[in-house]
């Protein structure tokens, strides 16, 4: 196995002992500072009757309370950070969906630890100094750009801080400028697939080889459109502000499940109803929390993301362990007749239909009480006939796929192209008009 | 002798949206020469016939529409009980089967015109010149049209 040069991938190869008693350090010393500076979780170790000499092997973490988003937009802005003021140096917010945003925080030492873990990701991906890499996620409040940023900077590759949008700069940029590596959420990638074939310019001409995706739930039909539209190859990154950014996992050459940065943050499994802790290899919701962190540490942050630990270890030699792809969000469940639909199937039934392309809306009514789902599919210049019976046998198959893999009869109609949204950063995907009261039948 | 390229676009099925397209055309100063307009309970596809469809397919699709452009045929036929049934009659023996076909009147006197999409138009095209049917090439056309 090839081990990278570079020091701060060391720990990516850590026996696993080794790697246990560096995570119980750091455990301890998290639970201690947080008990002693962060009041909502001094509170809920008292009400359990517990104190941080309670936490003696790394076992004892599920005595320890859960963190949930609810919990900080109650602290609103600043009450779960615990450092003072003048030790944050960096300020960061989560777009909310409904009222106030979540605010995290960053000391000196935390920027470093971010731009660490996203040197190792980039790392992983395949990517070095001599790199020349496109960051196309957003900069600002959002912690796509700076974080990618950050870790392309300390990894020595050549960062263009273009930021998202403006699709014609960006296909220039990528054109002119040597570009070589990119990073966007994958959906805007798909948007530049499209724009840089309709500028008549083959991907064989440019120097692009690899692209770091996140922010947002992707499938492996995704990556295999991809890769085989673009020819480059395509991670998977994995990583939520409430944790530090993205950079908290992503995929390596293998392609397969992402590696944690364990000793940075330590990873559980729950069951999402019980709270209860699971085994390597069960589904269940991805509970994290920061060994390193210092002025937002968090205590086993419920991400509501699913997904499960891939048991033994990975051909590409690290000894981190791996998650499966997120399947999706457990807010992003939706319950159509009984069943759970989540958007990345309704994705991944879709591009399995040839010429289908990945521009799709899934639209949720509701209608005599009863959530109803529409899916809603661009028509591309690739899937469009002239003749009536091919586009209805297309609709058809399209119908099919969704129905093979859901198990639902659920409506596939086809719409004009752009009519669903473009996304510069993340993709809406659901349209949810449930609560635009009841429609008619 | 070229044969007619024909425009065919995308539509949902809502209020507005042929409009646009005629918008997008007129507004370039386009004029359409015939259409015709397949519909289903969901969508529709406008079928075009432009002289300057190059041009046409351009605009369309910069406003965001999906455009195809296909080749077809325009034949003359005598308007007259039979005229059509002469040219369907050559392109049966031919064994080439028509897609879609729709007619349209131009000027005046007793001949009718037909456009037809056939699977293979360039073998109906050959198929039908040799028996003598009305093919009318693109420069004819629109030369005829422009009288």
């Amino acid at each position: 196995m090839k081990h990278d040069l570079r020091p701060e991938c060391a720990p990516d190869y850590m026996e696993p002992d080794a790697l246990h008693a560096l995570q119980l350090a750091r455990l301890q010393e998290t639970v201690r500072r947080c008990h002693e500076r962060v009041a909502l979780f001094r509170r809920r170790m008292d009400e359990r009757g517990l104190t941080p000499d309670d936490v003696r092997s790394l076992d004892d973490l599920a005595k320890l309370p859960f963190t949930d988003k609810n919990d900080l937009r109650d602290t609103y802005p600043y009450g779960l950070f615990a450092e003072p003021m003048g030790n944050v140096v960096r300020i960061h917010a989560s777009s909310g969906t409904t009222g106030k945003p979540i605010v995290v925080g960053y000391t000196r030492e935390d920027l470093g630890v971010w731009s660490e873990v996203m040197l190792r990701s980039f790392v992983m991906a395949g990517m070095c100094g001599d790199d020349v890499l496109q960051n196309a996620y957003g900069y600002g409040l959002f912690t796509g750009g700076l974080g990618a940023h950050g870790g392309g900077e300390r990894l020595g590759a050549t960062v263009i801080p273009i930021s998202g949008g403006n699709t014609e700069r960006q296909m220039m940029v990528l054109k002119d400028f040597g570009v070589t590596a990119i990073c966007c959420t994958p959906s805007y990638f798909v948007h530049l697939i499209e724009h840089i074939k309709e500028s008549g310019t083959s991907f064989s001409e440019l120097k692009l080889r690899v692209g770091v995706f996140g922010a947002e739930p992707w499938s492996d039909a995704m990556r295999a459109y991809i890769q085989r539209e673009s020819g480059i190859r395509a991670h998977d990154i994995y990583g939520l502000s409430e944790i530090i950014g993205p950079g908290v996992g992503i995929e390596c050459s293998e392609q397969n499940g992402m590696h944690i940065f364990e000793d940075h943050f330590l990873m559980e499994i729950v069951d999402p109803d019980t709270g209860a802790v699971l085994p390597d290899g069960a589904e269940g919701e991805l509970v994290i929390t920061t060994l390193t962190k210092k002025a937002f540490p968090m205590i086993r942050y419920r991400t509501h993301d699913i997904t499960s630990i891939i048991p033994g270890r990975c051909a590409c030699g690290r000894t981190l362990r791996r998650i499966r792809r997120i399947r999706s969000r457990c807010d992003d469940m939706m319950i159509i007749r009984g069943v759970n639909v989540f958007p990345s199937q309704i994705e991944a039934a879709l591009l399995s239909v040839e010429k289908a392309l990945p521009h799709y809306q899934i639209i949720l009514t509701r209608k005599g009480g009863l959530d109803q789902m529409e899916v809603s599919v661009e028509v591309t210049k690739e899937m469009f006939s002239d003749r009536v019976s091919e586009l209805e046998a297309m609709r058809r198959r399209l119908a099919h796929a969704v129905e093979h893999t859901t198990g639902l009869r659920i409506p596939v109609v086809l719409a004009e192209p752009h009519t669903i949204a473009r996304s510069e950063g993340k993709a809406k995907r659901v349209i949810d008009r449930r609560h635009e009261g009841e429609e008619t039948p | 002798m070229n044969n007619i390229r024909q425009l065919s676009v995308f539509l949902e099925n809502r209020p507005g949206h042929l409009g646009q397209v005629c918008r997008a055309l007129a507004g370039a100063g386009i004029n359409i020469v015939t259409m015709t307009l397949a519909d289903t309970t969901e969508f529709g596809i406008i079928r075009l016939i432009i002289r300057e469809w190059r041009e046409a397919k351009d605009i369309l699709e910069r406003a965001g529409f999906t455009v195809k452009a296909t080749d077809v045929l325009a034949i003359e036929v005598a308007d007259e009980p039979g005229g059509l049934e002469a040219v369907l009659r050559t392109a049966a023996g031919a064994g080439l089967s028509v897609e879609y076909m729709y007619a349209f009147a131009r000027g005046t006197g007793n001949k009718a015109m037909i456009v037809i999409c056939f699977d293979d138009p360039a073998a109906a095209a050959a198929a039908l010149r040799t028996a003598g049917a009305g093919v009318i090439s693109a420069e004819e056309f629109y030369s005829e049209k422009q009288k």
